[in-house]
């Protein structure tokens, strides 16, 4: 047993820290105001305090923090993407993610068992080369693998020669892995309110103050607020919000959906997920099957589930899992992502001044989270965007100098 | 009703109306053999033996045993067969069932793991997140393993086979959930008005708390109600009943999920109306979830359901007058009633309360218990220590210990609001009179029942008319008169549980996640102030038994700890599913379709490999694998020297007609189409919005308008929907149909070729001076009616010949007799790869990615620049301006020199500037040739290229215009 958890099992009344903190009324005016209390607003808080000394930061959250996409996704963590700069970008990530635990003090359950990804056709086996000698050239951990190897990292993986869809082969990602997402919400969340900075909950950001092509504050359901600098970090309400600063994003907003089994005896380490079949699978520590997909087929900003992708994800995984069909499903849900032309997302500056960007995370903002914040933070307290985000700029589809990561996301989240 | 009965367990008694005293059953559980009667499930027949222990909890590995009878509680999820997490309480027994309990570690009676609950004090809420973190290998090394092995419920059997399961489709005017008396007086109603009505009940029998409840001393009023409502169902033509249903998830426009055995119904109903009843609560006190604590109406269902005698001493505690219904029929089952403990201050008038005293038994009234004893190693209660309800609202210190051996709890009922709550309902809840609503339901959807605080026997029956009569008159059925509302119910006196916190715990909120009191308390007081972040963060909740019997506690918890309303903190979102859906049956059986052409059984024949594509299978060469690299440059040498013949009906057909023709295709397609001549072909090419090219093929004029378009195989079906969907707002006067399985085709090439097929033509000259190139032409081949197009996708004279699919194998069969003597072969899509590459011709999806430009391919040539409009114009022409960085180029290596595989990447000074999209070994050029994205400033021919091999090393070549094989295109236009 840990010693951390010897004082509560000897302290007569529960040591509580708290680990969270509300304050109860808002100030007139903030140097920084974040809109959304996701994982991505306040890690931008947490590090302007951390590291740049900026902690007069408030953050508005509509509902309560890590309740959107944070607590919505699948906890996937991986940089096997296909550009340089998306690999350069999420291997920073991953990295970061191998010491954060320690740097927010909240077990994150961050580990690498690592992602395994199938091809069932040759156009796919052509996309993971890609893939693998991209992120090799990174430094990533990154391989294309044969049937054998697959049986050997998945014994229980169904592979018959005759299939529907064979497997031809795989991506392995050793670096892949998942870690638990609200934790990641509410560690930053914690640290950020030690170093001085507001979090409130249930305020909801009705408009965008603008004088003069400057943001200057926001307008809450509590009214309004001043700020020195404004940074939506929104993800499935990124083109509303934008919208409110007057701002149009290139994004189409679609709805994601996963579902989870009861709680089963290990059996699977590595994540495995299919593009040709639209599912992957994972399985958590408390021994639930995490299952996804692609996304919706049609644009909606609501978070319903429908029975139609809950029906496919089930064929689907038993196709490479026919052993789980008595398996049950325990609960369904849906996300919304905004999706960009490129599949990557926005970061830094917009045509407002004053106003940042931290939008069109699509299916891959919560692997992107630490690396968003501590590099859209940097943006913000320094005004330059750093080198490796400055790709990510809205201004790329004025010049067409696109991402694309297109092929990357499809299920692989 | 006493006595035991000699077959099917020392503790059955008669009068049990689901189960056959006749008919006796064996089966196993943890290996040892008892006996059940047909109609028991398999909770009850172990009851019936005395076997009370079902299961292991989650993290402490407490006993468990029956607590609900339901099938609402994760108390009883065991192990049938193969098959992991099954509900004791609802699967029924067998002869030979073979059943084995879950999560433990030795045996069920003695788990090694059960230490675990003596450390729970160590184990706080989310201790998980406190430590086990560093140093920071220490999670995934060392203490994520243990974690993972000590994980989980059930266990899945890697070796099960797939079963069979299927799916069935309903309609209806309404559907009722729930077979309790207001969903059968609801579906009653609603048929009798002429309705086309599903009615669906969670049990195999209709009349939910009829059979097993009691309202009335005599315990007549039930059997006499119940028989009434089912005559009424029967009389109705238009009913289907559907019993042992589960209704597990509503979605948009009342789209129903019902899971019946290995069966999903899908139904649509027009009305749908929610009586799903009210689910039991638990009480919180020390040990509350010792086996032989249950429920009342759970010692009821054992009782009336099953002829089960569910202890031999007993005490009921109770919110409200059901604990006086239970104390009755626990007399009638021969079970002495030790204590009846009411919560409520004071005695009541209603008639079971009268005569239960009669009958002698002790009321407590204003106690509630605070703490069950158990037996050694907890796994059973042996007593119940009860004492007087505070001022304050608390079980007070002190009191005193009642022995027995079942604990009856009734403790009032939460609506069973999951349904609801996800057709966009909201739970509000009256703190002072412990009273729940559900507001903000949509149209088209109605409530009847204890879910909608109907909770008398009486005002149920009339609140399922009236909702009957609501969806009734939605459906726009006239000429039924509105049912009374039942004048202003009383509503039942009930005062729930006080949550009795005590200093030593056990005390659980949740039983699935063993979750104590303190554990909720404790997350508040860390911060968690809402209730979503208290279930994330404590998990409560999120087990089998999803939060049934825990958002409750939950909820008055959280109100109690940051001075909110019940009501105001409210529960966390209801998600479908309402109870586990095994995966099988959403999957069903898997219907993955799959695209034969019409030429399939003679690839076979032929020996061909096939490969995939989409959904279709192609030949990828012919022979046998081992001779792949032979085969295909022997298909190869086919076509360069005499003919082959490649099968290509997968390339998408699309039939594009009317006086909009012409200007449809030039809006889609980037060429110009609208001076293009009758008979003739044409090369076309799609960009979408962003100017990247997403699909290509050739348009036939076969009349001023009509054009037949070809796409790519795995396009076609994209390309098809986006031509409708711009359509839709262009609205030109065109008709576009996918014929792509109307058309088999193939496509004969090689200088041989018009040698070949001219003497089985008729009615089309061949020559070249008849017939050029990208010429089209109509007649008859081998006696079937073809369309002829010359074109020249692998670089020699050919001609791609489309008949309807049923002629494809014949098409095949003439072309093959005829072509013997010109030593035709087929050849399949790795052939064709080399031989297009040699001409440099790209593939859409291969040489091209998501964001390639006609600019950036080389292919400006097939943009009409002086169109007003097409699809794409705007950005290529921005991207013209400003070009970007890569180029695709053609390249050459050395034959001898290493082979690059296709995606290895293009590097110049150290950075990735590109990557090769195709490459093979040219024996036409004696040369390794390829395409590849490269550096925009290195991409003139003459310029190196460098290109990172898998292996790790380079290999250096030179850029070369990609026309590698007959520059001039002589070959293909003699």
């Amino acid at each position: 047993m840990p010693f951390g958890l010897l004082k509560y099992g000897f302290r007569k009344r529960y040591p509580a820290g708290p680990d969270l903190s509300w304050p109860s009324d808002l100030k007139s005016h903030y140097d920084v105001i974040i809109i959304g209390g996701g994982g991505h607003g306040l890690a931008i808080a947490y590090h302007l305090a951390k590291h740049w000394g900026i902690r007069d930061v408030c953050v508005v959250e509509k509902g309560y923090i890590g309740g959107g996409n944070t607590a919505r996704n699948t906890m996937v963590i991986r940089s096997n993407y296909i550009t340089p700069q998306s690999v350069r970008f999420y291997k920073a990530a991953v990295d970061l993610f191998g010491t954060l635990s320690g740097e927010l003090g909240i077990n994150l359950m961050y580990s690498q068992r690592g992602q395994l990804t199938l091809a069932h056709s040759d156009a796919t086996i052509r996309t993971f080369r890609l893939r693998a000698e991209t992120g090799k050239f990174c430094g990533t951990r990154i391989e294309m693998v044969d049937r054998a190897q697959i049986r050997e990292i998945v014994p229980s993986l169904h592979m018959p020669e005759d299939a529907r869809y064979p497997i031809l082969g795989g991506l392995w990602h050793e670096d892949g892995g998942t870690a638990r997402h609200d934790a990641l919400a509410w560690g930053y969340a914690a640290r950020a309110q030690r170093l001085g900075v507001e979090v409130h909950q249930r305020t909801e950001v009705t408009g965008i103050q603008i004088e003069k092509g400057r943001a200057t504050g926001v307008e809450t359901t509590r009214g309004a607020i001043g700020a020195g600098q404004v940074v939506q970090a929104v993800s499935g309400l990124s083109s509303v919000v934008a919208k409110m600063a007057g701002i149009v994003l290139p994004i189409r907003t679609y709805p994601l959906q996963a579902m989870v089994t009861q709680p089963l005896k290990p059996f699977l380490d590595p994540l495995v997920s299919s593009a040709g079949l639209h599912v992957y699978v994972s399985q958590t520590a408390r021994g639930e099957l995490v299952i996804g997909g692609g996304s919706d087929p049609y644009e909606l900003y609501a978070a319903r589930p429908t029975l139609e992708i809950k029906e496919g994800l089930a064929m689907h995984l038993l196709e490479l899992f026919p052993f789980l069909s008595n398996v049950r499903i325990l609960r369904q849900w849906a996300g919304i992502t905004d999706i960009t032309p490129d599949y990557s997302p926005i970061m830094g500056k917009s045509p407002v001044e004053n106003y940042w960007l931290d939008a069109g995370w699509g299916t891959y903002g919560f692997k992107a989270t630490p690396a968003s914040g501590k590099y859209m933070a940097q943006a913000i307290a320094t005004g330059t965007v750093p080198e490796i985000i400055a790709p990510f700029g809205l201004d790329r589809f004025a010049t067409m100098d696109l991402i694309n990561e297109m092929g990357a996301t499809a299920a692989s989240h | 009703m006493t006595g035991a009965s000699a077959r099917g367990g020392a503790n059955r008694i008669a009068g049990g109306s689901q189960v056959d005293y006749g008919k006796p059953l064996g089966f196993e559980f943890e290996g040892r053999r008892y006996e059940g009667l047909a109609g028991d499930s398999i909770a009850s027949a172990l009851a019936a033996n005395g076997v009370w222990l079902l299961s292991r909890s989650f993290k402490y590995h407490r006993p468990r045993g029956v607590l609900t009878m339901a099938g609402h509680d994760g108390n009883t999820l065991v192990r049938v067969g193969n098959e992991p997490n099954v509900r004791a309480d609802r699967h029924p027994i067998s002869e030979g069932l073979a059943v084995k309990g879950q999560n433990y570690r030795g045996s069920l009676e003695k788990d090694r793991d059960a230490w675990l609950g003596r450390v729970s004090r160590f184990l706080p809420v989310g201790f998980y997140y406190r430590a086990f973190y560093k140093p920071k290998w220490a999670w995934q090394r060392l203490w994520e393993p243990w974690f993972r092995k000590s994980a989980g419920l059930g266990e899945a059997d890697l070796a099960a086979a797939h079963g069979y399961f299927d799916k069935a489709f309903g309609h209806y005017d309404v559907a009722v959930i729930g077979g309790g008396p207001a969903g059968m007086s609801a579906a009653a109603f609603a048929a009798k008005a002429g309705a086309n009505v599903v009615l669906i009940g969670e049990s195999p029998v209709l009349g939910g708390a009829l059979n097993y409840a009691r309202f009335d001393v005599e315990r007549a009023g039930a059997a006499k109600t119940r028989g009434e409502l089912a005559a009424d169902l029967e009389k109705s033509p238009n009913l289907t009943i559907m019993t042992y249903a589960a209704c597990t998830g509503w979605f948009a426009d009342n789209w129903l999920s019902v899971v019946r055995g290995e069966r999903l119904h899908k139904i649509r109903a027009r009305e749908v109306i929610l009586a799903t009843g009210a689910v039991g609560q638990p009480a919180q006190f020390r040990n509350n979830d010792l086996p032989g604590i249950m429920l009342g109406s759970a010692a009821q269902r054992l009782i009336r359901l099953y002829g089960v005698r569910p202890g031999r001493t007993a005490v009921v505690v109770t919110a409200n007058d059901d604990g006086y219904g239970a104390a009755l029929d626990l007399l009638d089952a021969g079970v002495t009633v030790a204590a009846l403990v009411d919560l409520r201050p004071e005695s009541g008038t209603a008639p079971c309360e009268d005569a239960v005293r009669e009958r002698g038994l002790t009321v407590f009234n204003g106690y509630g218990v605070s703490e069950a004893v158990p037996v050694r190693g907890n796994r059973h209660v042996s007593g119940v220590r009860i004492a007087k309800i505070g001022e304050r609202g608390a079980v007070g210190d002190g009191g005193q210990t009642i022995p027995c051996d079942l604990l009856c709890v009734c403790n009032g009922g939460m609506p069973a609001y999951q349904l609801a709550l996800q057709a966009g309902g909201r739970l509000g809840y009256d703190d002072g009179r412990s009273v729940f609503s559900i507001t903000g339901l949509g149209g088209h959807l109605h409530l009847a029942g204890a879910v909608n605080g109907a909770l008398s026997l009486e005002a149920a029956l009339a609140d399922g008319r009236r909702a009957a009569w609501r969806a009734v008159q939605a459906l726009g059925i006239g000429g039924v008169t509105e049912p009374v509302a039942l004048a202003d119910p009383t509503v039942q006196r009930m005062r729930p549980h006080p949550i009795a916190t005590h200093p030593r715990g056990m005390d659980f909120v949740d039983f699935d996640e063993d979750l104590q009191v303190k554990d909720i308390l404790n997350a508040v007081a860390e911060g968690y102030n809402e209730v979503e972040l208290v279930k994330r963060f404590s998990t409560v909740g999120m087990g089998p038994s999803q939060g049934r019997h825990s958002a409750l506690p939950t909820a008055r918890l959280v109100a109690r700890a940051t001075g909110r309303t019940v009501g105001e903190v409210g529960v966390t979102t209801a998600r479908p599913p309402v109870s586990g859906e095994k995966l099988g049956v959403l999957a069903g059986r898997g219907f993955e379709p799959e695209r034969h052409t019409a030429m399939h059984h003679r690839h076979l024949e032929a020996g061909a490999q096939m490969m995939t594509a989409g959904l279709w299978w192609r030949p990828a060469f012919y022979g046998p694998r081992a001779r792949r690299a032979d085969a295909i440059r022997e298909e190869i040498a086919a076509v360069r020297e005499n003919v082959g013949m490649i099968d290509v009906s997968t390339l998408g057909g699309l039939d594009i007609r009317g006086p909009g023709a012409a200007e449809f295709m030039n809006r889609i397609y980037t060429f110009a189409y609208v001076k293009q001549q009758v008979g003739r072909a044409r090369y076309v090419l799609m960009t979408n919005e962003a100017g990247a090219i997403i699909d290509d093929g050739i348009a036939c004029r076969l009349s001023e308008d009509h054009y037949y378009v070809t796409a790519t195989t795995g396009g076609v079906d994209r390309v098809y929907l986006m031509m409708l969907w711009w359509n839709a707002q262009w609205r030109l006067d065109v008709d576009i149909t996918n014929v792509t399985a109307a058309y088999a085709a193939v496509n004969v090439a090689g200088p041989q070729s018009r040698a070949l097929l001219a003497p089985l033509t008729e009615g089309i000259d061949l020559s070249g001076e008849a017939f050029p190139y990208m010429g089209v032409r109509e007649g008859l081949l081998a006696g079937i009616p073809a369309r002829i197009f010359r074109v020249g996708f692998v670089g020699e004279l050919g001609f791609e010949v489309h008949v309807p699919t049923s002629m494809g194998e014949a098409l095949w069969d003439a072309v093959t007799g005829a072509g013997t003597e010109f030593g035709l072969r087929p050849f399949g899509v790795e052939a064709q790869r080399v031989l297009r590459l040699e001409k440099g011709h790209i593939i859409v999806g291969q040489d091209t990615d998501a964001m390639t430009t006609p600019e950036e391919a080389d292919m400006t040539w097939a943009i009409a620049k002086r169109k007003p409009f097409f699809v794409g114009k705007r950005s290529i022409e921005m991207r013209g301006r400003r070009l970007s960085k890569r180029k695709l180029v053609g390249f050459t290596l050395d034959a001898d020199g290493p082979l690059p595989e296709e995606s290895n990447l293009v590097l110049r000074r150290g950075e990735i500037v590109g990557f090769v999209t195709s490459v093979a070994r040219s024996a036409a050029l004696a040369k390794t040739i390829g395409l590849a994205y490269t550096a925009r400033d290195a991409s003139e021919p003459g310029a190196a290229i460098r290109i990172r091999l898998s292996s790790g090393g380079d290999v250096n070549g030179v850029v070369v215009a990609p026309h590698f094989y007959d520059p001039e295109n002589k070959r293909q236009e003699m």
